[in-house]
């Protein structure tokens, strides 16, 4: 008699799925943890410009942002078709600005503040006198650090 | 009566709740960080009276509301900016000790003296677009990077954008202080000087 049976059948035997779940979840710790939330939902036409000399703009916790452009289509009965600010859910005129700054500035932690930037997400279409409203602004706010964000590409892309 | 064991609780949708929480993290997450042209604002209060510059030493770029460039006076295309800005940065036409030893520009005595002299004003109308500075704003900071990419090739024999790059990436395995310490002295060579007017407002 041997001792080593040969196994009946001999088809393929079933992959175990025992350890789906623990797959699952790894993979949906991983996102959870590298998820940031949006935060604002644009109110405005947010076309950004391109350019191709640009600097990433890492920690996210430490960028605070302001929106520019012309209102969205349905926004338009109430507020118009002309360039208008956007600050967290909001449509804000220019002297708004400086309290935005100092309450994002109390909402993070005080060894934070000086490496805080501000991103400018502005629509190309914009003119350039509300920037420069928005930068006198923020020099007076001493928000110096700014960042004007684009979309990658050529800047000469801009002028067609 | 007999022992009954206590029912196993069936484990088997586990996987497709996993699965839900799974797929709403996917839709929600934005791992792309965002990219842009990154400035100084200068400070408002050092109104102290601004250093004489001699007049070679500035190039001025204007630009009027219906998105047209000048530049020192001339009117000028924007895939010409990049070039003459850098002629005009590169130009060394400085005498004795403000000649410029590593720059090879065509000496002109009536443009810029050395790159540290050298200041690039940029002005705007109020009816500017936003695209059209931005579109200007990279075409000067590319004149600055290109420069500085060809002292870098010369010195190191790597990009100085390659090597802000290595800088800024944390994955980078290399020498970080020795990287800071060439990047200032490209920097140093050609200094970012770049000054911006408010907009004048139209009479």
């Amino acid at each position: 008699m041997s001792k080593f049976k040969k196994k009946s059948g001999g088809g393929t035997p079933g992959i175990s799925t025992a350890s789906l779940p623990d797959i699952v979840f790894m993979l949906l710790f991983f996102f959870m943890v590298v998820t940031v939330l949006r935060q604002t939902t644009p109110l405005i036409e947010n076309t950004l410009p391109t350019a191709d000399e640009v600097e990433k703009l890492d920690k996210k916790d430490l960028v605070m942002y302001i929106y520019a452009g012309k209102p969205l289509a349905r926004y338009q009965d109430q507020f118009g078709t002309e360039a208008r600010i956007q600050l967290n859910d909001k449509f804000a005129e220019v002297s708004e600005v400086q309290s935005f700054i100092e309450a994002e500035r109390a909402s993070k932690r005080e060894e934070l503040v000086p490496f805080l930037t501000t991103a400018l997400k502005v629509d190309g279409e914009t003119n350039m006198g509300l920037i420069s409203d928005i930068k006198q602004e923020l020099r007076k706010a001493n928000a110096l650090k700014i960042n004007y964000t684009t979309r990658e590409g050529e800047a000469s892309a801009n002028i067609e | 009566m007999a022992k009954r064991s206590a029912p196993e609780v069936n484990a088997g949708s586990m996987a497709d709740i996993a699965f839900l929480l799974l797929i709403f993290f996917l839709v929600t997450t934005t791992i792309e960080t965002d990219s842009g042209i990154s400035r100084r604002l200068p400070p408002i209060d050092d109104i102290i009276d601004p250093p004489e510059i001699r007049k070679k030493n500035i190039f001025i770029v204007l630009v009027n509301k219906d998105d047209q460039l000048l530049v020192n006076d001339e009117p000028a295309e924007l895939k010409d900016l990049r070039v003459r800005a850098m002629e005009f940065l590169d130009n060394g036409g400085g005498v004795g000790e403000e000649a410029c030893n590593y720059c090879q520009g065509a000496n002109d005595p009536t443009s810029s003296d050395n790159p540290d002299k050298a200041v690039i004003s940029l002005q705007n109308d109020r009816l500017t677009s936003y695209k059209m500075y931005i579109a200007v704003q990279n075409e000067l900071v590319a004149a600055y990077n290109d420069l500085r990419d060809r002292e870098a090739q010369r010195l190191y024999g790597l990009d100085y954008r390659t090597m802000e790059k290595n800088f800024a990436d944390p994955t980078w395995r290399g020498d970080k202080d020795k990287l800071k310490e060439q990047l200032d002295v490209l920097k140093a060579m050609y200094p970012q000087k770049l000054s911006e007017a408010e907009p004048k407002t139209r009479e």
